[in-house]
């Protein structure tokens, strides 16, 4: 109880000799941490995003202007029996060029230009698995009357990996500023052992344990860690509210939402990461460099 | 109580070792001098007792314990037994002198009602009753250096060390000190005191381990400086 009390108030006063560096170290914890979760959530969300977006996923089959009527039905018999498939759409040349018209109509001019026969027919097939595509475009590729079998996987592969850039981008934030973070709290603690050297060398030679000597140290960069959480988290929130909920939810047809449970998941794995992060970054100081 | 066997210690980058196939050995109660020129290995002595250094040869074996071979957990426990002091006084400047002894006991897990009952009375030990809440620079080198023992002195370790605890006071002092030190000793604690001050020496009759270059030159019962 006794040394609890003596190693809390070493550890505040520490935190508060030296308090320029404790905020900067706190705020690059806080923003490695912030991209470490937004990163995380990207994560996440792409998962979920792509079993939402393979369930919805079709493979579209355009057919031939001069395809004969018999062509087309055997053709959508055939696709309506096959094993891979889970249903057959036909589209018709003006439901197609409805579809266009209203999918551009912010763009009139491309609209006027286009003849409502100049848009291929098609069947939109989906598909038991989504991702047999290749069997499917193997098994129809060489019958007659199909011009071109598109996959829509290739469109929504350019959309994840925009968004595993994007990840990327993030976890490269989180590692740069991570290590800023760990050279700071390096430093801060040779500091507060060079401004606790006497007592430090009094502790040693009565024989205060190890972990009695080195615990306030340690706990300094625990500390400020779990505050540097606090506001990452916080941050997340904020971004949650005013972004993913805010300025983008427009896009909430094209975006799964994320979920409150996500984002609350994210105050754990953070604070968790960066006390222990920070607790053996300060211990390896301690240990190998400053040798307390 | 205390065994030195064939130890030499080199430092890394000396040419020569500081203290070269030294042995000797110190009784439970014994007082003893080790005298010497500058540089001629004597502190390197206290240094390995503590284990702050380890020998480069040889065993040192203390409290019937293998210091040589002694893990490094287990050395704080080890320290617990030995008090210290230097010459230098190594008090915490911001902390009375009640405080620095009191310092000594709470880091070692002790709680406040220990202190408050054994700080003043080793504090009255070493003369320094009704100064406990001075700090340090308010007390003079002799009394600085009473707050030292009275730290190293309040666990009632088995062995007192003391590198050259005269070197910074006048004489006077200095025999005040060599009194309380010596007080020290008949309570049956083991005194080990590095020091060249020829005067004390001379007075206290004791024990006299001459070390020049690395090595002993003299073991002397009841010895002078010479």
């Amino acid at each position: 109880m006794q040394r609890w009390k003596y190693v809390l108030t070493e550890v505040l006063t520490g935190l508060w000799r030296n308090v320029t560096m404790t905020v900067a170290m706190i705020i690059t914890m806080a923003v490695s941490l912030t991209m470490l979760g937004a990163s995380l959530l990207l994560y996440l969300q792409v998962n979920d995003m792509r079993d939402f977006y393979y369930d919805k996923i079709e493979v579209s089959i355009f057919l031939k202007a001069d395809i004969t009527q018999d062509q087309r039905s055997t053709l959508q018999n055939d696709l309506q029996n096959d094993a891979l498939v889970q249903s057959v759409i036909y589209e018709s040349k003006e439901q197609a060029y409805q579809r266009f018209t209203t999918q551009f109509r912010d763009a009139p001019d491309l609209v006027a230009a286009t003849k409502p026969d100049s848009l291929p027919e098609s069947f939109r097939v989906k598909l038991k698995d989504p991702k047999k595509v290749q069997a499917l475009s193997d098994e129809f590729r060489s019958r007659d009357g199909i011009s071109e079998i598109v996959d829509q996987q290739e469109l929504l592969k350019k959309v994840f990996a925009i968004l595993g850039a994007l990840q990327n981008l993030a976890l490269t934030v989180a590692a740069v500023q991570g290590i800023a973070a760990l050279l700071l709290v390096a430093n801060t603690i040779q500091v507060a052992a060079y401004s606790k050297r006497r007592e430090v060398a009094v502790m040693k030679l009565v024989g205060a344990s190890n972990w009695f000597i080195q615990m306030p140290f340690v706990l300094e960069a625990v500390f400020a860690g779990l505050i540097g959480a606090i506001l990452a988290f916080v941050t997340l929130v904020l971004a949650k509210i005013f972004i993913i909920d805010g300025s983008l939810k427009p896009l909430t047809t094209l975006l799964t939402p994320v979920a409150w449970e996500t984002v609350w998941l994210q105050l754990p794995i953070l604070a968790g990461a960066s006390a222990v992060v920070a607790a053996v970054t300060a211990w390896v100081t301690l240990r190998f460099y400053v040798r307390v | 109580m205390i065994r030195l066997d064939h130890v030499t210690k080199t430092y890394p980058k000396a040419s020569r070792p500081s203290l070269d196939d030294v042995t000797v050995g110190i009784e439970k109660g014994e007082f003893v001098f080790f005298i010497g020129p500058s540089g001629s290995g004597k502190s390197t002595i206290i240094k390995l007792l503590l284990h702050e250094v380890t020998p480069t040869k040889g065993k040192v074996v203390v409290n019937a314990k293998d210091v040589t071979t002694m893990r490094s957990w287990r050395i704080p426990s080890f320290r617990r037994s030995i008090g210290c002091v230097f010459q230098d006084f190594r008090l915490l400047p911001n902390r009375t002198a009640y405080e620095n002894v009191a310092f000594a006991l709470e880091v070692i897990g002790k709680s406040k009602g220990v202190a408050r009952r054994v700080v003043p009375e080793v504090l009255e030990l070493v003369g320094l009753g009704g100064k406990e809440h001075r700090y340090p620079h308010e007390l003079s080198g002799g009394e600085q250096q009473r707050v030292a023992v009275a730290r190293a002195f309040v666990n009632r370790p088995l062995i007192l060390l003391a590198d050259e605890p005269t070197g910074n006071l006048d004489p006077d002092t200095s025999i005040e000190i060599m009194r309380l030190l010596d007080r020290i000793n008949r309570t049956g604690t083991t005194v080990v005191m590095v020091t060249h001050d020829s005067n004390i020496v001379n007075q206290m009759r004791r024990r006299v381990v001459e070390i020049e270059s690395g090595r002993i030159v003299r073991d002397q019962a009841r010895g002078v400086y010479g």
